[in-house]
């Protein structure tokens, strides 16, 4: 009987590598999907969020590391969250309990009340929400225009309203700025002005685009590190459009009812204590001499900073994120295996709803990736969660797709001999069909593999962690040292997945096949 | 017995089978000799049920074969087609043991089977073990009719099963397989366009043209009584001339 096992084992049941897969994808999915849930035992957690910018990253450092000190909680980072929408959104649900904020957002972005202007107005205007927010950190980080000081001088550029003698100018804006009302909407009606381009682009990025003369004006924050050490002019706000961006914690008022020691120790400390300079400085430190956030935290109340510096904290990072990463892709890709693999064979076998559905997955795939995981917000709060369903989602079409193109290219003929040898339309599927599209699928699967890796990385734009934390931080330091140390092992880890495919490969694929492909090529 | 009655069948314009009425008699080995789109093959197919005929009906022992009877049908039929038809996913073993493990056989009687008919064709374990890749034309055609035989069918559909062989094997295997086929008292139907298979195999010989049949009847019938001008001038284009005997 041995002879009958070795017989079999090795050809007739290979169609067990297909359900191997889908095996392995679900003990991906299962043991992975703990964490999520996990995490609420112990001390009770603060969650910290800010926006994925220096100056709210500092913020955030310096409001977790009070919290910490006043030993009533445990601090949760959830800093360099996408943008208002996503943090105020955040606050909102619960998913982070404050966040640094600025009036004026507040009042145009999230009131939608011009009007309310002052601390007090914008309290009043939150009445009911169950946010508050507490008084000004003591600067005001408004919007202003900058140009190069050579074209300032050369052009006569002083103030805004200088502006509308230059329509030949061309702008590059943080996209914040570009879509909001008390940005460049509202400033071109104040002023009546025009200019030949408007670019949107990464707020890090402007300077360098204004500095190598691509474009030629920008927009900036007044306590911009860079403002003190690049040679830039701020134009004159001489017509009084920029709304005060006081700087303020937003702050869900169950946390000041369930932490009171807290939040007075915030107070103490952090109201009315930043000045403009000083924060200027600050974001200098980040951004120009690239000190870590714990140094520049440590750096402002004084004392020396006793923990990891440098190169040896990044190295722990990218370890911790890889842990995260890893589980972002494997989850997202075991859940679009699961639902992408059925979904190919109904394409396969319907065609009609098979064509709706592979435009249905398409149009997914049309979805810009961040504005994906931004959709997922409203539904999933921000974190883990949100990111691994954009990302189940956007790993769905290369699986649904080769599924589909896998079970549609078989020779008929052998599906005919399939019959005339009286397999049932399941045992068809299972010995014949899918072990003959299995070519297919895999290359599928892994083509989803590869790309979920690179996705992956705009999860930490929502807080899912990842790779991408440390790109969005690089991001907003303007550090390529910390956006390389997120963007090198992604690389890596894309490069680890196609060599594991192709061990995988050689495990499921059935061996006549494998003769078949070396023979074509 | 496999009986057709007034079968058509078109395919858009084309008819390819055109009011065709035969019995293929139980025990005997039928060939369907013709040029290739004479229809020889779609008469195969229509006889599995893997086309529905436009008109008339095909009964398989005295049964129309349409939808609700053809499983059952089916269980009587194996089917045998050009360059074998196998799985290539599985190895030899696997495309012949496979309808048998379809219906649950057991381990030793699927092994039984198989070492049954590894013994017709002349076959060892280390052939079974193969996928059809590093399977010769001959050993990939002779894997094909152990899979068809598996079940121990009354009937044998054989659709130019030699046809991708080179012409030495494909002699060989001639006589290999009528050797087999004798003592099995198997239905026999096979097709194909080669003169020597039809009189090496067929009992009976049904030379189609144009969807119609030309004439039935033995080889010998066929080359002294030729029903009409057509028989003649297809068994002559397959034989030798007397200038290329010359030549050899």
């Amino acid at each position: 009987m041995s002879d009958t096992r070795r017989l079999s084992g090795a050809g007739t049941r290979p169609w067990l590598g297909i359900h191997r897969a889908l095996v392995c994808a679900a003990v991906l999915a299962t043991p992975l999907a703990g964490p999520l849930t996990a995490c609420t035992e112990g001390r009770p957690t603060v969650r910290v969020g800010s926006k994925s910018f220096t100056e709210s990253y500092i913020l955030g450092e310096i409001v977790a590391d009070v919290i910490e000190r006043a030993g009533e909680a445990r601090v949760e980072r959830r800093l360099g969250l996408g943008g208002t929408g996503i943090t105020y959104r955040a606050v909102a649900s619960g998913d982070i309990d404050l966040y640094p904020e600025y009036t004026g957002t507040l009042s145009q972005a999230i009131l939608e009340d011009p009007a309310a202007t002052t601390v007090e107005d914008i309290r009043r205007g939150l009445h009911g929400t169950g946010l508050t927010i507490g008084d000004s950190l003591g600067f005001n980080n408004t919007y202003a225009l900058a140009v190069r000081r050579e074209m300032s001088e050369r052009l006569g550029l002083r103030a805004l309203s200088d502006l509308e003698r230059h329509p030949e100018l061309e702008a590059a804006f943080s996209s914040g700025f570009t879509d909001r009302e008390d940005g460049w909407p509202g400033l071109k009606r104040h002023y009546g002005l025009e200019l030949a381009g408007v670019r949107v682009m990464e707020h890090a990025l402007t300077y360098e685009a204004l500095a190598a003369g691509e474009v030629d004006v920008i927009d900036i924050y007044s306590t911009d590190g860079k403002l003190e050490r690049l040679d830039l002019a701020i134009l004159e706000d001489d017509r009084r459009f920029f709304p005060d961006y006081q700087a303020v914690l937003l702050v869900r008022e169950d946390f000041i009812e369930r932490f009171p020691r807290t939040w007075r120790a915030l107070e103490d400390e952090l109201e009315g204590q930043i000045d403009e300079e000083r924060m200027s400085r600050l974001n200098a430190l980040a951004d120009l001499d690239g000190e870590g956030f714990p140094q520049i935290v440590a750096e402002f109340f004084g004392r020396e900073e006793t923990g990891v510096r440098g190169q040896s904290r990044i190295l722990a990072d990218v370890l911790h994120l890889t842990g995260d990463h890893l589980y972002l892709v494997f989850l997202s890709l075991g859940v679009a295996t699961l639902v992408g693999v059925p979904l190919g064979i109904v394409a396969a076998r319907h065609k009609e709803l098979g064509q709706v559905e592979l435009a249905a997955v398409g149009v997914l795939q049309t979805i810009p990736s961040l504005a994906l995981l931004c959709f997922m917000i409203p539904l999933f709060g921000i974190g883990k969660l949100p990111a691994l369903v954009a990302l189940s989602l956007y790993a769905l079409l290369p699986i649904v797709r080769n599924t589909y193109t896998g079970l549609i290219s078989i020779d008929r003929q052998l599906l005919e001999i399939a019959g005339v040898l009286g397999l049932s339309r399941g045992q068809r599927l299972a010995r014949i069909e899918m072990p003959l599209a299995s070519v297919h699928i895999l290359s599928g699967i892994k083509t989803s593999a590869i790309w979920t890796v690179g996705t992956a990385t705009l999860a930490a734009f929502i807080g899912g962690g990842g790779y991408g934390d440390l790109i969005v931080r690089g991001l907003a330091l303007d550090d390529n040292t910390l956006i390389l140390a997120g963007a090198v092992p992604a690389a890596l880890m894309a490069l680890v997945f196609h060599g594991l495919f192709e061990l995988l490969d050689r495990w499921l694929i059935p061996r006549g096949l494998r003769k078949t492909l070396s023979e074509n090529v | 017995m496999i009986r057709l009655e007034n079968v058509t069948k078109a395919f858009d314009d084309t008819v390819a089978i055109d009011d065709v009425s035969t019995v293929f008699e139980g025990g005997r080995t039928h060939v369907l000799l013709g040029s290739s789109g004479c229809g020889k093959s779609t008469l195969l197919r229509l006889i599995l049920g893997l086309i529905a005929a436009d008109d008339g009906v095909v009964r398989i022992d005295g049964q129309v074969m349409e939808p609700p009877t053809r499983r059952a049908l089916l269980e009587k039929m194996g089917y045998v087609v050009q360059e074998g038809g196998l799985f290539p996913h599985l190895t030899a073993y696997g495309n012949v043991s496979l309808a048998a493990e379809s219906r649950a056989w057991s381990e030793e009687r699927i092994r039984a089977r198989v070492d049954e008919l590894s013994a017709l064709v002349g076959f060892d374990d280390d052939i079974l073990r193969l996928v059809p890749t590093e399977l010769s034309g001959g050993q990939r055609q002779r894997v094909s009719l152990m899979r068809s035989l598996m079940l121990d069918p009354p009937i044998l559909l054989l659709d130019e099963p030699l046809g991708s062989l080179d012409p030495l094997v494909r002699a060989d295997l001639q006589l290999q397989l009528r050797d087999i086929f004798s003592p099995l008292g198997k239905t026999v139907v096979l097709v194909t366009h080669d003169i020597r298979e039809a009189a090496i195999f067929g009992h009976t010989i049904t030379l189609m043209t144009e969807g119609r049949i030309v004439q039935r009847g033995s080889f010998a019938d066929l080359s002294t009584k030729p029903a009409s001008p057509f028989v003649i001038a297809f068994l002559n284009a397959q034989r030798p001339t007397e200038d290329m005997r010359g030549l050899v």
